[in-house]
């Protein structure tokens, strides 16, 4: 699509601009925070291989904290990204917090980072033209039932203080994240993503999925529920780690309050598998190494050490509310680069591994049975097999599960697979995440399904 | 300039409407601008207010058999030319590849407002704090409580709809929506029993003013809330079995939003969703004839509930919205479905086409879906059970993605035996299919338990979209329903 000057390569540029105007019409002991998060994005929604809807988001959002002491208070506006406009947005802001700002007292949790550690990461990429990318997609297509969509263009986030602090992440990348339907519910799931459009993987990706989807036309089985084994591809334990995510598995605010759905770790020692290593991989992801508040994440962060509780994501907001340091996290303590190290089961012979069970590629809609148990439910989706002796027997309708955490990887981990797969989040909630996970498959002796 | 909406600035809608092009098909210029303060007390303590001002506009345009859509937040006249142009190539691309090519039938002209009793402003900010920290008071009342909050987000949203199409029609669509969403939630805890009580989850919001907290009992329900996750520590776990299950209207929130609402959604029987929210256990053969409940069930599509959270004049493709039946008297006869999927599908739809904000294009969503009032009281209900359970207020939630095999749980529940409530039972849940659940529905209380509430995060959509959506429900009985507690 055609560039315009308020594209992302000049954003840093003029978010730096911004920042230092700000800086400049503060008063008195204000400290001011910033931070502008932003994309322009080329979007294709298919179905059935044709365009449902196409078109180009440009948008971008700065956050300020305006500080005086204890006391602040915080908003954010959609820039423009023309100048003047732009700049008399900021200070009508600017007044509308002050304003604010004298009906709140002190505010004991306040942290900010005030070590001035400015960073810079900047991914270009090779990204195909809307048009070209569609070509290639909808010949991939012919004759399939392809139903997904195609995001690609710059995705940025940048902080910036009063007192000359500079951060700023950039990417462009593309993604597209598809399936091919058979018929109803029964379809291979697949992600193409990166930085450079490759004809060849891409060609790779539209073979696997048209073999998974040749194993799919099988006349599918409707199991009774009861225990069977499983294995469970890296897609499907991304929603289990993204559930426990969500709920505050790894923030400390979570264990402190103990909502925590291990709070079984914390209260009664109880451990999951030794086999499971657990971290934040902040340097191995493709997120911000920095937060809101300025501060720089570490590289690692280990959460679960041979299955046992060892560290939490700790906010700023809590480092104060419970008397520890901060690790960098968000405000939301949820991890964004979160990765379980590898096993020793044969990636390329899971099927053997398996032996006769299921073998579920998928997990979807995942809730609590009951949270402080760690207690989960959730459906198969997609392509989710029956497995005898290490061969696909039938495609399976699908199932509900209801079963912990501390059964899946705790005592009924057989083992986990000895590569993890680099799991990008294609959540465009608000915005295109930046989020990912890396994980292996879960071979379990046992899993529970109710319906 | 960021408390003032810029829908209503006669010069912004001057250049919308002077920068669509009079020489394609169609075309429209959809302005929003959303205004909202984020107040919460947790544990006594503020939280940093938060002020949020989003303003941008979605160009569309429909030309030579293709559609292109372009989402700016530069209003100025080269920004607002940009969108026009890159809009107008995505509709280039895109020609002969469409699934659809259908443009909005027509141009309306209208207007809505939210009502509103008593202006937000009317309450200084000195006050909304005060009134949380006395709430923060009300539900800190106990060492075993180890989380606490109250909450208030108000939320103001002016939209502009401006559409044109080469035969010189014109349309002007205007809404100011009004929203209040109150929140309490105390959180007790001993050992690895915690236990978590909530002001109807985030059931209890709507459009209106400050007289929005008066329709939930906002001011009064901290004390029970506190006291209630306190009385659940000591509480037995929800007993198992096939039983009778009594639903008050903070549950049956989430029971019409996930196996009435997201099935009857035609975009996703059409297909649309299948590689994210899902498809659907209904398909077009079975609207006007398929039993979808018992004859108590009937569920309207109504956004002229005044104060309810998806009431409007207007959906986003300017489709005046008006009250109709979806189900009725238990038969499907109309799918959520805007113009452009009922042309596609050839099933009678509604005024439904949405989008978030102005940096998604509309799609099919859910507004007010409500389960229309019986003639029993909630008393007789609990009367006529033998065996079973009366669960309250959302706290877990799951089915699969044709929208069939579902899965709940609930904040609180009561054990009802012989027509009686004997005590109280904790970690409430049930699951069954909902191709089958609604036709074990006996009985739907009357209208002294109907309550008009809202889901204000329904996730949906590729690009993703979050929207809220209103329903409203009496409590209602359902026969034969797998229940169970907690941990086992």
């Amino acid at each position: 699509m055609s560039a315009s000057p308020s594209t992302a390569g000049d954003a840093q540029g003029y978010f730096d601009e911004l920042v230092t105007a700000a800086t400049e019409s503060l008063t008195g002991a204000e400290v001011l925070l910033a931070n502008v998060a932003g994309e322009r994005t080329d979007f294709i929604r298919l179905n059935n291989g044709d365009v449902r809807q196409a078109g180009t988001i440009d948008q971008r959002v700065l956050s300020i904290d305006l500080i005086e002491g204890q006391r602040h208070v915080a908003g954010s506006i959609s820039l423009s990204g023309e100048r003047r406009s732009d700049d008399a947005r900021v200070m009508a802001l600017l007044a509308r917090l002050r304003e604010q700002r004298a009906h709140v007292l002190d505010d004991p949790f306040l942290l900010y980072n005030t070590d001035t550690v400015s960073t810079e990461r900047v991914e270009t990429g090779a990204i195909p033209a809307p048009d070209a990318a569609l070509a290639d997609i909808r010949t991939a297509a012919a004759g399939r039932d392809l139903v997904g969509i195609y995001a690609s263009g710059d995705t940025y986030s940048g902080f910036g203080n009063s007192l000359g602090q500079r951060n700023w992440f950039q990417s462009a990348t593309f993604n597209l994240d598809w399936c091919f339907y058979l018929r109803s519910d029964k379809a291979a799931k697949n992600l193409y993503a990166g930085f450079e459009w490759n004809e060849d993987a891409f060609a790779a990706k539209i073979d696997w999925s048209a073999r998974q989807l040749a194993a799919l036309e099988r006349d599918p089985v409707d199991l009774p529920p009861g225990e069977y084994r499983t294995f469970l591809a890296p897609r499907a334990v991304e929603e289990i780690t993204q559930l426990l995510s969500w709920y505050g598995a790894f923030g400390r605010r979570a264990h402190e309050t103990r909502q925590t759905p291990l709070l079984k770790m914390l209260v009664d020692d109880v451990t999951l598998s030794p086999l499971v290593n657990i971290s934040e991989d902040t340097g191995g992801g493709v997120a911000p190494n920095f937060q809101s508040s300025g501060f720089v994440r570490p590289d690692r962060v280990p959460l679960v050490t041979n299955g046992v509780y060892t560290d939490t994501l700790v906010s700023p907001r809590s480092a104060q509310e419970f008397g520890i340091a901060t690790n960098g996290a968000g405000d939301d303590e949820e991890p964004e680069s979160l990765a379980i190290s590898p096993g020793d089961v044969p990636t390329d012979a899971v099927n053997e591994a398996l032996g006769t069970g299921l073998y579920v590629g998928n997990l979807w809609y995942l809730n609590f049975s009951d949270q402080a148990a760690c207690r989960t439910t959730g459906m198969t989706r997609f392509a989710t097999f029956w497995m005898d002796d290490g061969e696909i027997v039938a495609p399976v309708n699908v199932l509900r599960f209801d079963d912990t955490a501390f059964h899946l990887l705790g005592d009924r981990l057989e083992g986990l697979t000895d590569s993890a797969d680099v799991l990008l989040d294609t959540s465009t909630y608000g915005q295109r995440s930046t989020a990912s996970q890396r994980l292996p498959g879960a071979l379990v002796s046992a899993m529970r399904f109710v319906l | 300039m960021l408390i003032d909406s810029p829908v209503g600035s006669s010069e912004l809608e001057g250049r919308l409407r002077a920068a669509l092009p009079a020489d394609v098909d169609h075309a429209s210029a959809r302005l929003v601008d959303e205004r909202a303060e984020h107040l919460r007390v947790r544990r006594h303590e503020l939280d940093p207010i938060f002020n949020q001002f989003d303003t941008g506009v979605m160009i569309t345009i429909w030309h030579g058999g293709g559609i292109g859509y372009a989402a700016t937040s530069d209003l100025s006249e080269s920004g607002v030319a940009r969108a026009v142009d890159t809009a107008r190539e995505w509709a280039r691309i895109t020609a002969g590849a469409m699934v659809t090519t259908a443009a909005p039938s027509g141009h309306a002209v209208g207007s809505y407002e939210s009502p509103v009793e008593v202006s937000w402003d009317s309450m200084p900010l000195a006050d909304r704090l005060d009134l949380l920290h006395q709430q923060s008071r009300l539900l800190g009342i106990d060492d075993r409580i180890v989380d606490w909050s109250a909450s208030l987000v108000r939320r103001e949203v002016d939209q502009l709809l401006l559409t044109t199409s080469r035969d010189g029609g014109e349309g002007r669509v205007e809404q100011r929506f009004r929203f209040l969403y109150p929140g309490l939630r105390a959180t007790a805890n001993e050992g690895t029993n915690t236990q978590t009580r909530t002001f109807g989850a985030t059931a209890f919001c709507g459009q209106g003013g400050a007289e929005v907290l008066g329709r939930f009992g906002f001011g009064d329900a901290a004390t029970r809330i506190a006291e209630q996750s306190l009385e659940l520590l000591s509480a037995p776990n929800c007993p198992s079995g096939v039983m009778e299950l009594l639903l008050a209207p903070d549950q049956m929130v989430l029971q019409i939003h996930e196996s009435i609402g997201h099935p009857l959604e035609l975009d996703r029987i059409l297909g649309d969703e299948r590689n994210y929210a899902g498809t659907s256990f209904v398909t077009t053969d079975m609207f006007g004839s398929f039993p979808y409940g018992s004859d108590l069930l009937n569920v309207t599509f109504d956004p002229t509930v005044p104060g309810q959270l998806a009431s409007y004049g207007f959906d986003d493709d300017g489709t005046p919205a008006r009250r109709q039946h979806l189900i009725e008297n238990g038969v499907l006869v109309r799918g959520l479905g805007g113009e452009v999927s009922q042309e596609r599908s050839g099933v009678p739809g509604v005024a439904n086409s949405r989008a978030t904000s102005w940096n998604r294009p509309p799609i099919d969503r859910m507004a007010n879906l409500n389960v229309e009032p019986g003639d029993s009281t909630v008393d007789e209900l609990v009367n006529s059970i033998e065996d079973g359970v009366y669960m309250h207020t959302n706290t877990s939630w799951s089915i699969d993605d044709s929208r069939n095999k579902f899965q709940f749980g609930c904040e609180y529940g009561q054990r009802v035996v012989d027509g009686e409530i004997v005590g109280t039972v904790r970690n409430p849940g049930y699951r069954g299919v909902s191709s089958t659940f609604w036709r074990n529905l006996t009985g739907v209380a009357d209208r002294d338990s109907f309550t008009v509430m809202g889901t204000p995060n329904c996730g949906k959509g590729e690009l993703n979209q979050q929207v809220g959506t209103g329903h409203a429900s009496p409590a209602c009985l359902f026969a034969d329903v797998e229940v169970f507690g907690g941990e086992q």
